[in-house]
């Protein structure tokens, strides 16, 4: 193979991949932190004792759990404008596509974590007059949070992934710009071997951190 | 049985055609029980006979399917045009800070510590200030002797010291009355006499309890009454001495044998 690696035009280009780094951090984080909120309160629901409550939770967890997330941000982006009359940016449509696809997914690993905790818990707090509110705030989370973090690492690390396809609504983070880039230059090996690189560089302490966490917690309990 | 039992007046707690049924099974068949101030109850019976679900019903563990409870002479819940009584979740967490339970799994709150898991309803239901409601549970902790143990997490207590804790945090509530549900079945037997002695002690003061138990001769030493459950309804009731001493029914007489079976 007579390849000649070619790195100089990333030297001069790696503003470019910066910015879009910069995006790509910008639709990760808040996603994350308003999925784990929104998806707190839909385990809260699902788990409720009303009906009304639990039912649309429950359907809302599986609509965004069975379909693609590569149609739910094309969807945000063309579809859902039509149904409310007001066009998204780009970057708009994608963060609240990925914010609720997170939410989903955090609010199963609520409804699991709530529903490990023994019966007698519940009963214990209930015996001493606590209301369902108080249990659940007193007694019930405190439990759970600490057993429910490698589950959310672990859906960070997938968000983080997942960002890339935003991409396809030309939303200006770091995949899109790697292409960008590689499809300005035909320099695909350089270019894109960077964006992978700088994709694992940005994923991997938290991939690190989930598993040194994980084993602290298995060896306390 | 409908009408009010003539001991009714002045009860404290007065249970009436109390059914209780989980799906199509019936567990309880009609109970009426009126338990007066200083009254201790042991209710015994075999497995499946719905003595541990009565206890439950009388905290609104479980809700009642049917029947009428009424504290210190008022009835709970509302009843609706339809003759069903609904429980609103206030009122019942009302009755349950007076009506205190000991379980047989103890559901200490294992995020905290003794003094912690004592002092915690005392500060979020009854908004008692933390100082005060930890002098409490310390003093609580001592009255079953646990006052040195305080700091310790549950996972870090044997089962007898687990279920002292549990019963500190349910005095610590001053509850009227006080609900025991099986509180030694789940103990190693060496780990029983110093819950047992707890329990006599709350009696010699003169509380008003429900025991649930297996421990017949506890039952004849510390209650005042006895009564025989058996397919969800009370089969024979009496004093200690009447119900297991002398019981008159057929199956009072075979569960008692049974259980003295291996005995010396």
């Amino acid at each position: 193979m007579e390849y000649e690696w070619d790195f100089s035009l990333l030297a001069q280009n790696y503003p470019v991949l910066l910015r879009g780094l910069l995006v790509t951090v910008e639709l990760w984080l808040p996603s994350m932190a308003l999925g784990l909120a929104l998806g707190l309160g839909l385990g809260l629901a699902r788990l409720a004792g009303s009906r009304w409550l639990a039912r649309p939770a429950l359907l809302y967890v599986e609509l965004f759990r069975d379909t693609p997330v590569l149609i739910q941000l094309i969807w945000f982006f063309y579809a859902f404008p039509i149904l409310v009359g007001v066009q998204l940016s780009p970057f708009t449509a994608a963060l609240l596509a990925l914010t609720l696809n997170t939410s989903a997914y955090c609010a199963e690993i609520v409804r699991g974590g709530i529903q490990s905790v023994p019966k007698g818990q519940f009963e214990g707090a209930k015996a001493l007059g606590m209301s369902r509110h108080q249990a659940m705030r007193r007694i019930i989370l405190p439990q759970v949070v600490r057993r429910m973090l490698p589950a959310f690492t672990n859906r960070g690390i997938e968000l983080a992934k997942v960002t890339s396809l935003a991409s396809v609504l030309s939303v200006h983070e770091l995949m899109y710009q790697g292409r960008l880039l590689s499809s300005t230059y035909y320099r695909p090996l350089e270019i894109l071997t960077t964006v992978a690189i700088v994709y694992f560089v940005l994923i991997y302490p938290g991939s690190f951190l989930s598993a040194r966490l994980e084993r602290r917690l298995a060896a306390r309990s | 049985m409908t009408n009010p039992l003539p001991e009714t007046r002045g009860a404290l707690l007065d249970v009436q055609d109390l059914h209780k049924s989980f799906g199509p099974h019936e567990v309880l068949r009609g109970i009426d029980l009126a338990v007066m101030p200083g009254e201790r109850v042991a209710i015994i019976g075999g497995s499946g006979s719905g003595k541990s679900t009565l206890l439950r019903c009388l905290n609104f563990m479980e809700v009642p399917t049917r029947g009428r409870i009424a504290l210190d002479g008022r009835a709970l819940g509302r009843t609706g045009r339809d003759g069903t009584v609904a429980y609103p979740e206030g009122e019942l967490c009302r009755v349950r800070r007076r009506v205190g339970m000991v379980f047989q799994q103890f559901n200490l709150f294992p995020h905290m510590t003794a003094v912690e898991n004592v002092m915690e309803a005392l500060v979020t239901v009854k908004g008692t200030p933390r100082r005060e409601a930890r002098a409490r549970a310390e003093a609580e902790l001592a009255k079953v002797g646990l006052a040195e143990k305080r700091d310790a997490y549950p996972s870090r207590l044997s089962g007898g010291q687990q279920q002292r804790v549990a019963i500190a945090r349910a005095l610590a509530m001053d509850p009227e009355i006080l609900l025991f549900d099986e509180p030694t079945s789940s103990l190693d037997p060496e780990l029983v006499g110093e819950v047992l002695r707890v329990i006599r002690g709350l009696a010699e003061e003169g509380r008003t309890m429900l025991l649930v138990t297996h421990e017949l001769g506890f039952a004849y030493h510390v209650a005042t009454k006895v009564v025989f459950l058996a397919d969800g309804r009370f089969y024979e009731t009496g004093t200690p001495d009447e119900v297991l001493k002398h019981p008159r029914g057929e199956r009072t007489r075979s569960f008692l044998a049974r259980h003295s079976e291996f005995a010396f």
